[in-house]
């Protein structure tokens, strides 16, 4: 049952994924991010059967809840068009390929170091107090990075928001 | 072979059973419910304005919602040119169905949850949170100038909510120290001073806490007087302006569903919940009648709540949009972190 579930959730997240960057039938950016929140759903339910509830929640909660709302909010008020096809610039290719073969690299090294094989599946439901002690202690510096990096994309707001730069 | 598949059937088949049988008994409920509301609603503003209200069908209209009813179930659903079918059609479902689930948590008297989450209070603002995309989406897929309008206050008002909403739940999380809907009513045993809302000496300003949550539940089920996203002086019906028959039902069916859900809510963190407001008089709360003793207690205080949402809808008019937003960003936001900020320090110094 729980590889039955694991099987149809991962099938599905790949499935919503591909469909937001390469839909065949629509090319209406409001449909890839309805696409992307059922990726993010799918994604919850692989948390969920980790017994990961919390990760689950949160993950509802602040992406297909907020973030993604936001995006369709922005994608609404722009008011995009259905995109059309456009020609592909190099620039463009070399930094996906880059930041593709990055996050590859980074996905492979966690992969070979993780032990392989049954682990004890974990048993406490949620984990809330476990999570926010490693947070604020093993994992503290990554922590403060993420929240730096938000500043950042405050500042950026602003200052693109601002119309008349001197 | 059979044997495995024998065992699987016996260890599988109570809890999904269990869940279907909630979740039919909610959905009845919910149905129930929102026809009703309807008459209470038209019932109150009627007598709000000194008028009688509905009283031809059946004995003082009572059976006025369920001719509604059959009126919207008979009516043509219309896709009007130009919409997005998909996104038009999805709109509708996706508000309700994250109700529904909501409501799945939710402790109607003790142990009487479909499903006991230890994140169930999490649970709950993770599928509200998906409320504000189908108005949007509903709006949007109108193309209709009226509903996109409707579609972009919903979002703001929602965004702008959600923040005094959650901090308050955040302060209500760390004075109770659980995310589990029952033991939170666990908690508040005893008579009706044990209640958080009461809970004085832990943070001086819980009633005001309770104040925020109910305004910000108020504005994010869009009710009056913050209904801007229906404002029908404005925009006629807002994001429902393009939908017929029961694609606007169940979107009016979602906007009492989630009122129930906001005032269960608000009994089961601040009100006690189950917990009856003198004490626990039948002794044994574990048997049947001490929990159709809290049940009755429940729906007592909700119910009680979903009348005040009637009261204020007939008695405040409609605010502006700007002053809305002030409302959130200038003065709900700043006491709300000033409650979170005054418990986690009254903890830290007297409750530890």
């Amino acid at each position: 049952m729980q590889d039955a579930l694991f099987y149809t959730f991962a099938f599905l997240t790949l499935m919503f994924g591909f469909l937001v960057i390469a839909n065949p039938f629509s090319r209406n950016p409001v449909t890839s991010a309805m696409f992307l929140v059922l990726t993010i759903i799918s994604l919850a339910g692989l948390f969920v059967l980790l017994h990961a509830f919390f990760l689950a929640a949160v993950q509802v909660l602040v992406y297909a809840g907020a973030v993604m709302v936001l995006f369709l909010f922005v994608i609404m008020l722009l008011d995009l068009k259905a995109e059309e096809r456009r020609k592909i610039k190099t620039l463009g290719v070399v930094g996906g390929l880059i930041s593709t073969g990055a996050i590859l690299a980074i996905f492979l090294s966690s992969l070979l170091k993780a032990p392989l094989g049954a682990t004890q599946s974990p048993v406490v439901e949620g984990g809330t107090v476990a999570l926010a002690k490693l947070l604020f202690t093993q994992y503290l510096l990554p922590f403060e990075i993420v929240s730096l990096l938000l500043l950042v994309a405050i500042v950026g707001v602003v200052l693109l928001s601002k119309k008349d730069l001197k | 072979m059979f044997q495995s598949l024998n065992h699987l059937i016996s260890a599988w088949w109570p809890e999904p059973l269990r869940l279907i049988l909630f979740l039919v008994g909610i959905m009845s409920f919910v149905g129930l419910n929102a026809a009703y509301l309807v008459w209470v609603e038209r019932k109150g503003a009627a007598r709000f304005q000194r008028r009688p209200g509905p009283t031809e069908v059946g004995w003082a209209g009572l059976l006025q919602p369920i001719a509604d009813a059959a009126k919207l179930m008979s009516k043509q659903l219309i896709l009007p040119a130009g919409v997005d079918a998909t996104l038009f059609r999805v709109a509708p479902l996706l508000m309700m169905s994250p109700v529904l689930m909501s409501l799945a948590v939710i402790p109607w008297g003790r142990n009487l949850a479909a499903c006991n989450l230890n994140v169930g209070l999490l649970m709950i603002f993770a599928f509200g949170s998906i409320n504000v995309m189908a108005i949007m989406l509903g709006g949007w897929s109108s193309r209709n100038k009226y509903a996109i309008i409707s579609a972009a206050r919903v979002v703001s008002q929602n965004v702008a909510y959600e923040i005094p909403m959650l901090l308050v739940v955040i302060t209500m999380i760390m004075v109770t120290g659980t995310m589990n809907l029952s033991e939170i009513v666990i908690q508040q045993s005893g008579a009706f001073w044990h209640w958080n809302i009461f809970r004085v000496w832990i943070n001086p300003l819980m009633p005001v806490t309770f104040l925020i949550f109910f305004t910000c539940m108020l504005a994010e089920t869009n009710r009056a007087p913050f209904d801007m996203a229906e404002a029908e002086s404005e925009l006629v019906a807002g994001a429902y302006t393009e939908y017929s028959g029961m694609g606007f039902g169940v979107f009016f069916m979602a906007e009492y569903a989630n009122i129930l859900l906001g005032c269960a809510l608000a009994t089961v963190l601040f009100l006690g919940g189950w917990q009856s407001p003198i004490g626990n008089l039948l002794g044994d709360s574990q048997s049947i009648v001490g929990v159709l003793f809290g049940v009755f207690w429940f729906f007592v205080k909700m119910y009680f709540l979903v009348f005040s949402v009637v009261w204020i809808r007939w008695t405040f008019p409609r605010t502006q949009f700007y002053r809305l937003l002030n409302l959130s960003w200038k003065i709900l936001i700043p006491i709300s972190l000033v409650t979170l900020i005054l418990s986690s320090a009254m903890i830290k110094l007297f409750h530890q």
